[in-house]
């Protein structure tokens, strides 16, 4: 099937199966590897992408259902050469350790802070419930997205 | 004065390459004409093979090739485990990468597919008929060896891979002396180790070269290659491994596993690159799981308690096959380790390793260290119960005293430095540990159950002396090299052989070297994860990288800074003795202006246009460190829970963690090691938990059932530290990878028990799901 698909504000088009996964079409066919699979069900959030304004598993949505959407990556969050008050404070903050669950932790928080300018700290724990960190234990990514809430407001 | 960067939280260098998505990871690597592979796994725990049938998978669309163990048996030598305890009777039995006659738990790869993209691999594993006899499987260490269990080898008699036995002091004295001895049966569970990128190879072979680039998610890249030549046949000269970024491991990725070998042999068949990457269902089959211990524990003490001896009987679950250091946890990372911090005169361990139908147990984060933490501490509460005194007071009763060189203990071993006292001060007085008592028994007036865990743990690690690795029967050497080279420009690379992946060390080993060097930290880099450009490692396990690894980097940073100066010497025209340095300058003594910065002696040693007679051109040193013993890093914790009685969920409403692992060369990767590891053993204690039913079956076989802790189920982790050298590294400092699994796991598990007290309940088995813990409150109340 041809799809239309506006990445990171580049529009591809492009014939794909209509079985493949949303995140084999960023990584295989795009070449846009920093979103990154880490279980195929759902359920740890290393896949999150930004479509139409909303966070969505890429390794649970088909391509073809991206037909006509605007997806960000991660290597969209920001342009070329600067960071999103996210990123940066993620690095401030020692948000990551081996940096797989990282993309979709970023996406994830720039969504939420959209939704959420000032979330409290159990507030951030639960919109994050959707992303798996077996490095941190969540302590500096929470830091890092009450720290990036801030920046964001000042 | 010199500024030192060590000892400085500053930001990671490895961070804008991960914020960013610019990292290649092994599943991102992708090659010109690049295959796909993919397992076919046995569905059954344990069956013979009677027949497969391959044929209408060759001619599937897409499909390159299809192999099974017919085809690699004879060309790929067995996965061999690298861990023989001496004088253990140890079966280390077959591991055929590809299974050919008998699958022994369910995972055990039987067939490959290669084919030209995964979805294409991935259907034709569905057209392979593989015929299984089923037979009866076994999960249960303890009942595998039972007279009558299903057997899973037949040169391994019972099951029993292994028995080893370690004494210190007279055990059987000291309990028949004993005025009180407290028991407990624990049951540390399996766990997945779930780092968050699957496992994933990238294997190319070229036939021209007869060489193979083996891109993998290693901890241990130098083994792998080591490994690697011993399976595959290849010479260790004509293998490159490439671990350079890795998202994760706690253990899971030190192992030689069997599937980077059959797509290593799939590429040297077919002479074009293939990637093998597991879903996540299939790593919680094919890669190593923890623990799977059944433990049978007792402490003696006197009346006053002071604690005489501890020993126990343990059944420690391998799986079907030895993993790599799989025999090594269970004994000498546990077995040694029952005096913890405590004057103990004598310890035994009884363990036998056994075969049972389950994916195979090796390191996971703590590896060994975790479970005598835990029994030891458990016993300790249990004594403190059965003598009805405080039990924090009962612990700085049997505290080891202050010791800075040296200090041997009943098990044999000798902990380096320690002062313990101040760290369980330190945490009590934090929590304000009387107020917590008052309010726990307040609350539990209302019929509140609120629990307080303390735990002192120490641990062994920083592996580790190459001798003693010999004679615990490690298959390699333990120490560590380094390479610092100085560039023209007077910038710096580090080459090491150790392989962080995600620990930061490219960080702080900058941080050391421009403390040693006297340059700035940005002008240093730290080469890490390629066998092709880097000097040998043993690999980032045992929290050894900083200890053992940046020892040799110091060791050989000061040799480069020795030779800098004798140039130095040369270029002032000054005696070599008058030559004195600070901060990064060479001066003749009593005349600071009469200088050259290291800088300028890097450039001249590298155009060498005016060297002294005899010194080589180039600036640069490598060395080999071995370190004289182990290090001991400890630390006291306390968990403040609440149990709601009328669900059984439990919260963690404050964890506090004291840790000394010497000097720290960056705090804030210290304290992020800290709340990775709390939040580990958190996990092993409430949620997480492999269930296999009687056949064999994974029931927790995806993250949709094995619960990995999420961000709103564990709260922040409050983290302090003291500082005691290390008497015998060239830095002074102790591993802090494991430290915050090996000290959680017991203190929440204490809080938990120490809440449920009231009601009698004295013991449940872990993880302490809000079912089980209702039920075991129901069962009490009798209703």
């Amino acid at each position: 099937m041809n799809i239309q698909v506006t990445v990171n504000g580049k529009t591809h088009e492009k014939d794909v199966e209509p079985r493949q996964l949303l995140v084999h079409f960023l990584r295989d066919d795009l070449g846009l590897t920093g979103t990154k699979i880490g279980c195929d069900t759902s359920q740890c959030g290393a896949c999150v992408v930004n479509m139409d304004g909303v966070t969505v598993k890429s390794c649970t949505c088909l391509a073809v259902q991206a037909d006509g959407s605007e997806i960000t990556t991660i290597e969209g969050v920001s342009p070329k050469g600067e960071l999103d008050p996210v990123q940066q404070a993620f690095w401030n903050n020692h948000g990551l350790q081996c940096g797989y669950c990282t993309a979709g932790m970023i996406i994830t928080t720039v969504e939420l802070l959209k939704n959420n300018p000032s979330p409290s700290a159990e507030e951030v724990r639960d919109g994050l419930k959707g992303n798996m960190c077996r490095c941190t234990g969540y302590h500096n990514i929470v830091k890092a997205v009450l720290a990036a809430a801030e920046a964001k407001r000042s | 004065m010199t500024t030192r960067i060590f000892g400085s939280g500053i930001r990671r260098r490895e961070d804008p390459r991960l914020i960013t998505g610019a990292a290649t990871y092994t599943d991102d690597v992708k090659l010109p004409g690049m295959a796909y592979a993919a397992m076919l796994r046995s569905p059954h725990a344990h069956a013979k093979i009677t027949s497969i049938d391959t044929s209408a998978a060759a001619v599937a669309p897409g499909v390159v090739a299809v192999y099974t163990g017919a085809d690699t048996d004879g060309v790929l030598s067995p996965i061999p485990c690298a861990w023989i305890p001496p004088d253990s009777d140890v079966k280390a039995v077959a591991h055929p990468a590809l299974a050919k006659d008998v699958v022994r738990y369910q995972g055990d790869a039987v067939a490959v597919v290669v084919a030209e993209n995964r979805y294409q691999a991935e259907d034709a594993l569905e057209l392979i008929n593989v015929n299984y006899e089923i037979l009866k499987a076994v999960i249960s260490p303890e009942a595998a060896m039972q007279p009558g269990a299903p057997q899973l080898h037949e040169d391994a008699p019972n099951n029993q891979a292994f028995h080893w036995v370690a004494e210190g002091g007279d055990t059987d004295a000291a309990f028949a002396s004993a005025d009180v001895i407290v028991k407990d049966t624990i049951i540390h569970q399996r766990l997945i180790p779930n780092a968050i990128e699957p496992r994933s190879a990238v294997a190319n072979y070229t036939p021209a070269m007869q060489e193979l680039t083996l891109w993998s998610t290693s901890q241990n890249p130098h083994i792998v290659r080591f490994l690697a030549s011993l399976v595959t046949g290849i010479a260790e000269h004509k293998i490159r491994v490439i671990a350079t970024e890795v998202g994760g491991g706690f253990g899971s990725k030190i192992a030689m596993y069997a599937d980077e070998m059959i797509a290593s042999f799939c590429s040297m068949q077919l002479g074009r690159p293939v990637k093998w990457t597991a879903t996540r269902s299939e790593g919680y089959q094919a890669t190593i799981h923890g623990r799977d211990h059944v433990e049978y524990v007792e402490m003696a003490a006197t009346k006053d308690g002071k604690i005489t001896a501890v020993r126990t009987k343990v059944y420690a679950g391998m799986g079907a096959y030895l993993s790599t250091a799989g025999p090594g946890i269970p004994t000498i990372l546990h077995g040694l380790m029952y005096c913890g911090p405590y004057d103990i005169g004598a310890t035994k361990a009884d363990i036998y390793g056994v075969f049972n139908n389950a994916t195979p147990v090796d390191a996971y984060r703590g590896a060994g260290r975790p479970e005598a933490t835990f029994l030891v501490e458990r016993l300790v509460d249990l004594l403190a119960v059965e003598l009805g005194t405080d039990p924090a007071e009962l612990r700085r009763k049997n505290l080891i005293p202050k010791f800075e060189d040296g200090h041997d203990v009943a098990s044999g071993l000798t902990y380096d430095s320690g002062d313990y006292e101040p760290v369980l001060d330190m945490v009590l007085n934090h929590v304000d540990y009387q107020a917590l008592r008052q309010e726990q028994a307040h609350s539990r007036e209302h019929g509140h159950y609120m629990g307080i865990g303390v735990t002192c743990y120490t641990e062994i690690c920083g592996l580790g002396p190459s001798q003693v690795a010999g004679a615990v029967g490690f298959g390699g050497g333990l120490w560590e090299s380094a390479i610092v080279r100085f560039h023209p420009t007077g910038k710096v690379h580090v080459f090491v052989g150790v392989s962080p992946h995600g620990q930061g060390e490219e960080t702080t080993f900058a941080q050391v070297i421009s403390d040693e060097l006297g340059v700035d930290v940005d002008d240093v880099a730290v080469i890490h994860g390629d066998t092709s450009n880097t000097p040998m490692g043993w690999g980032t396990y045992g929290s050894r990288t900083t200890v053992v690894g940046a020892g040799a980097m110091a060791l050989a940073a000061r040799k480069v800074k020795e030779k800098a100066r004798l140039l130095a010497a040369h270029l002032l025209e000054a005696a070599e003795a008058d030559v004195e340095y600070e901060d990064g300058k060479f001066f003749v003594k009593g005349s600071p202006d009469q200088s050259k910065s290291i800088q300028e002696i890097a450039t001249m040693a590298n155009v060498a246009w005016n060297m002294p007679e005899g010194m080589e051109p180039g600036l640069e040193a490598s060395a080999f460190y071995d370190p004289p013993n182990f290090v001991f890093p400890f630390g006291a914790h306390v968990a403040v829970v609440d149990v709601d009685p009328d669900n059984g969920h439990i919260e963690i409403r404050r964890y506090v963690a004291v840790d000394d692992c010497g000097p720290q060369i960056n705090p804030m990767i210290v304290e992020g090691q800290v709340h990775g590891g709390v939040v580990q053993g958190a996990g092993q204690v409430l949620w997480e938990g492999v269930i296999y039913d009687e056949n064999g079956q994974l029931l927790t076989g995806s993250m949709t059932d094995y619960a990995v802790p999420r961000a709103h189920m564990v709260p922040n982790i409050e983290t302090l530290s003291t500082e005691t050298r290390s008497p015998h590294n060239p830095l002074g400092v102790k591993g802090v990878g494991e430290t915050g699994t090996i000290g959680s796991t017991a203190t929440i598990y204490n809080a938990v028990m120490d809440a449920l007290r009231p009601l009698g309940i004295t013991g449940i088995d872990m993880p302490l799901t809000p079912e089980k813990v209702w039920r075991a409150i129901r069962q009490q109340q009798g209703s």
